[in-house]
């Protein structure tokens, strides 16, 4: 990749004003699909991302069905006008191939053994994207399966790092992933402490690529926070304003 | 949509155990350790209609990369710089479980990772394979045919694919009266860095690498790490449903450095009789 002009300044400041170590505005709504099981919507920076999860329910066609576990099915879609240019609305090599690797994100956290025979599917659509949109996506999913009330072992949650101008910096917008050196993005369980995303696109050195997983980490750590608050908000929010007026 | 599905592969529960017993052993049940790769063969230019090709077998997966080098108009954004274009096909021929069709997710991802690799490392040179500026540039097509597979087919076609790129010759085209012509000679290819893909996965609490495919159906985890010539990173993909800690991330990482400088030697090895 070639770098055409500079993405930090000499304030240590990026193209969108914020520090090496901070993350975009991140929002999260739970329960915006009235008809879902689940769902969440998030703003991470200019993404906006519309999850929603429909299941336990019975699998169609019913030979897919499996008879230890449930069936996983994940679809990631980003809508024709979430781009510059207009994205034909066919279901592309990337989106089939972030469609899996959500679903192995997401995966590992839930205990599918409890809903033998059945299937739960989570859409994700990306409404609005700015990069790092399957992280936000992935970060929502797990939100959206929560507020399903899916049985969890743990919340998945997701954040990228990566590499611009020689630094490694969090959370990587959609002009630093495209002219900056290096993406990773990361998804992890806070509470297990287990990595179930991880992928890399840019040349990182042995010491860069240690600095960024832990970097990586650390917005995941801070990502989880905002999505257990976002998750006490829908269920406990009316309860916590009671006793503060008491 | 992407959706869970059961092994196509069943290994016995027998057979699964004493697979487990033996990696906690620190043995494997072809005899490997942990961290052996299995033996690998690479064989150049064996189709001759093709800019270069290579077939590589490692242990029982074998897989055929050919490289076809034309002239086409370049990538939108990409109007300076040469087209690259990875394809990957796990063949009928390759195991009783693949039907022919369109590619599942698994052979896109396969692929997808194969070309990250290749692409992010910045293997070939691509701003030196511009004809007209803007509007003619060469285009690489690498096409991989899975012929057997018996696991790790990510290492196995990214090792195809980056011996019969290393080994191509690309023909000299020439501008004559607004026409591309071949001028009849070739060159080497503007060769930056071997890239070369490390795959482990976890089994257990057990990180074993270069697994086969009765390995792979018993396994919890997988990660596929790409290094360059420098001994840098390029592309990382983790796979498969299970999760890995993060000491396990980053020792796979370290194994990945060492055993792809030792692939790489005997890539650069055997490519150089091509």
């Amino acid at each position: 990749m070639t770098q055409t002009r500079n993405l930090i300044d000499e304030n240590g400041r990026r193209t969108d004003g914020r520090t090496t170590d901070e993350l975009r505005e991140i929002k999260i709504t739970v329960g915006v699909v009235k008809n879902a099981d689940g769902s969440a919507f998030i703003e991470f920076g200019k993404n906006k991302i519309v999850a929603a999860v429909y299941g336990p329910r019975e699998v169609h066609p019913k030979h897919m069905a499996l008879p230890d576990r449930c069936v996983l099915r994940c679809r990631y879609h980003m809508s024709p006008f979430s781009t510059d240019t207009r994205k034909n609305p066919a279901p592309s090599r990337r989106e089939i191939e972030i469609s899996k690797v959500m679903r192995e994100a997401l995966e590992p956290a839930l205990m599918l053994e409890d809903y033998p025979r059945a299937a739960i599917d989570v859409f994700v659509e990306v409404l609005q994207a700015d990069g790092g949109s399957r992280c936000a996506g992935i970060t929502a999913a797990s939100i959206a399966l929560a507020d399903a009330g899916i049985n969890m072992r743990d919340i998945v949650a997701s954040c990228a790092a990566g590499k611009v101008d020689e630094k490694i910096v969090l959370d990587i917008n959609d002009t630093e992933d495209k002219e900056g050196g290096a993406d990773m993005p990361v998804a992890y369980m806070p509470h297990l402490e287990q990595v179930t995303l991880l992928q890399l696109d840019g040349i990182l050195n042995h010491e860069q690529f240690n600095e960024c997983v832990d970097k990586a980490i650390k917005g995941c750590e801070i990502v989880y926070e905002i999505q257990r608050q976002a998750l006490m908000q829908k269920y406990f929010g009316n309860e916590t304003e009671l006793k503060e007026e008491q | 949509m992407s959706s869970s599905k059961r092994s196509t592969i069943i290994v016995e529960h027998l057979r699964r155990q004493q697979m487990w017993d033996a990696i906690s052993k620190g043995k494997r049940l072809d005899g490997r350790n942990l961290d052996d790769l299995r033996p690998l063969e690479i064989e150049l230019d064996i189709i001759k209609k093709a800019n270069g090709s290579a077939k590589v077998k490692l242990g029982n997966s074998e897989v055929i990369a050919g490289v076809k080098i034309e002239t086409g108009e370049p990538f939108e954004g990409l109007e300076n710089k040469g087209a690259l274009i990875l394809s990957a096909e796990v063949l009928p021929t390759a195991s009783p479980y693949i039907e022919p069709g369109p590619p599942d997710e698994e052979t896109i991802e396969l692929a997808r990772v194969v070309d990250r690799g290749i692409r992010e490392s910045e293997m070939i040179d691509l701003d030196k394979l511009v004809l007209v500026p803007g509007k003619i540039v060469y285009t690489i097509f690498v096409d991989c045919s899975i012929i057997n597979a018996d696991g790790n087919l990510f290492d196995a076609t990214s090792y195809a694919a980056v011996s019969a790129l290393a080994s191509s010759k690309v023909p000299i085209f020439e501008m004559q009266d607004d026409k591309v012509v071949h001028t009849g000679n070739n060159q080497d290819p503007p060769i930056t860095t071997i890239p070369i893909s490390i795959t482990a996965i976890r089994i257990g609490e057990a990180v074993i690498l270069d697994p086969t495919s009765e390995e792979e159906a018993c396994m919890n985890a997988r990660i596929t790490i790409t290094t360059n010539s420098n001994g840098d990173y390029t592309a990382i993909q983790k796979g498969s449903t299970g999760a890995f800690t993060i000491e396990q991330i980053k020792k796979a990482a370290e194994t990945a450095r060492i055993k792809g400088e030792e692939v790489r030697a005997k890539l650069k090895e055997l490519t150089k009789d091509g």
